[in-house]
């Protein structure tokens, strides 16, 4: 479970201060997708960013499993971030390492595994993610779709029991982007991963996410079960969202 | 082609043995500059404001020396360091007296040089790499040195070239070298021929360096 209590990152100093996160507090129960959305620059990525501590919170707490990471420093930062996987919009792949070796990186920093255990978690993970046939490739001859799967395989391979999703399927077209969303969704429930998912559409946060919150300047406005919330929107944040969905698809 | 033979008989030991000078003068000093410039690069990178590990004093430090080196001429340099040369290697003469001006001169340059590969290194990796828990010290050597290490390589063969021309620069202090006989001979003595010999053979070594700097970072550059 990971909460969050009145949770602030303020960038700036006190001239002109600019709050990313402002007195946001939010609950995330075991084995939820849950999706945080609203449009760029509401502050998605700076407050899952805190969940990490890639970013440090200006002030409030966070508990994960009811301890309080916030002061956490040194090697147990280290190993705070280590158990919590991430991926990213540009799938963020090292470009001279082939996809075996991305995906054993996370290993490598902890030098828990020797090379050849390392490599054989690696292949399992690439083989949950249908990707092992491409182990040897370097990420530069490989699809978007098929990196992302990479990112994935990477981000679960220290087994985090929560994972981090930074607008994961942004750089995909909409048949990838389906196909991801069903891989997540997929090792959501196989592997009881509690996923946050940073995204700022709403079709993506439809189709797998059980609870939403919806952020505006770095507030939360409104919060429930996804469809609830898009039935009866409640915040003019949410409303103009959903219009700007409906505008995007009537595009296509 | 009776003429090239009496020519190598009386100048061909003259020419190889300023031909090896050079390759060893330019080698050992490209060496040396990059074992004090990669850790200069590395510390300006990672103290810069939006780098790693911000540190103002230590990245304002660092840049003064690195420019204060990088605008003092060569050649005032070369004689400014005669005695610091000797207290070093002993000698300001010969091979072992070049280097150490060629090396004071060279790592600030191999300093930037190296800070312009890391530079180009994706920003997002160097997060990837934190959210995975890497330490400072892991991205430095697994991040930002891997992923960089075609363009460090491409640096590194334009390090050798410039060094290769100061070196001639270094002959006029009784280096050795070949920039030293193309001087001595053609200059000095209106030997032509020498001369010209000694130039063709440095643009040949040229050639050869930037081509296989060219084809190893190809090589290992998995980036299409």
């Amino acid at each position: 479970m990971i909460e969050i209590q009145h949770l602030y990152k303020i960038y700036g100093n006190s001239a002109d201060a600019h709050e990313a996160v402002s007195d946001l507090s939010l609950t995330i129960e075991d084995g939820d997708i849950f999706g945080i959305i609203g449009s760029s620059g509401a502050g998605k990525s700076t407050l899952v960013r805190c969940i990490n501590l890639l970013e440090q919170p200006t002030s409030g707490r966070i508990l994960i499993d009811g301890e309080d990471i916030t002061g956490f420093k040194g090697k147990q930062l280290l190993d705070l971030r280590a158990s919590i996987g991430m991926i990213f919009q540009n799938f963020s792949l090292f470009q001279q390492r082939t996809v075996l070796q991305n995906v054993t990186f996370p290993l490598e920093l902890r030098r828990e595994m020797n090379r050849e255990a390392r490599e054989k978690r690696a292949m399992e993970l690439l083989e949950l993610v249908d990707i092992a046939d491409k182990a040897k490739r370097y990420p530069s001859q490989l699809s978007g779709g098929q990196q992302q799967r990479v990112a994935i395989a990477r981000a679960l391979v220290n087994g985090p029991k929560i994972m981090l999703c930074d607008e994961a399927t942004s750089a995909l077209d909409t048949r990838t982007t389906a196909s991801i969303l069903e891989l997540l969704k997929r090792l959501n429930s196989e592997l009881r991963v509690t996923m946050v998912v940073i995204t700022h559409s709403l079709a993506v946060a439809k189709k797998i996410c059980n609870r939403i919150a919806v952020l505006s300047d770095g507030k939360i406005v409104e919060e429930g079960e996804t469809l609830e919330v898009f039935n009866n929107p409640q915040s003019q944040a949410t409303k103009s969202l959903i219009a700007y969905d409906n505008l995007e698809t009537a595009g296509e | 082609m009776e003429w090239l033979t009496s020519f190598f008989g009386q100048y061909g030991g003259l020419l190889a043995q300023g031909t090896w000078d050079t390759i060893v003068m330019v080698v050992l000093s490209t060496l040396f500059a990059y074992i004090i410039g990669i850790p200069i690069g590395v510390l300006v990178t990672i103290t810069a404001p939006n780098g790693l590990k911000p540190r103002r004093i230590t990245y304002m430090v660092l840049g003064w020396i690195v420019n204060i080196g990088r605008s003092i001429p060569f050649i005032i340099l070369l004689v400014a360091l005669i005695p610091f040369t000797r207290w070093i290697v002993g000698t300001s003469l010969g091979v072992r007296g070049a280097v150490v001006p060629l090396v004071v001169s060279a790592a600030p340059f191999v300093a930037r040089m190296v800070e312009q590969s890391l530079a180009e290194v994706d920003p997002g990796l160097i997060e990837a790499a934190q959210s995975f828990g890497a330490s400072t010290w892991q991205i430095i050597y697994k991040v930002f040195l891997k992923e960089s290490l075609p363009s460090l390589i491409r640096g590194a063969s334009i390090t050798f070239i410039t060094l290769f021309g100061y070196s001639a620069m270094a002959g006029t202090v009784g280096a050795g070298g070949l920039g030293d006989i193309a001087i001595r001979y053609g200059y000095q003595r209106y030997q032509t021929d020498v001369m010209v010999v000694s130039v063709i053979l440095c643009i040949i070594l040229v050639q050869v360096i930037q081509t296989i700097g060219d084809r190893l970072a190809r090589r290992i550059d998995k980036r299409q």
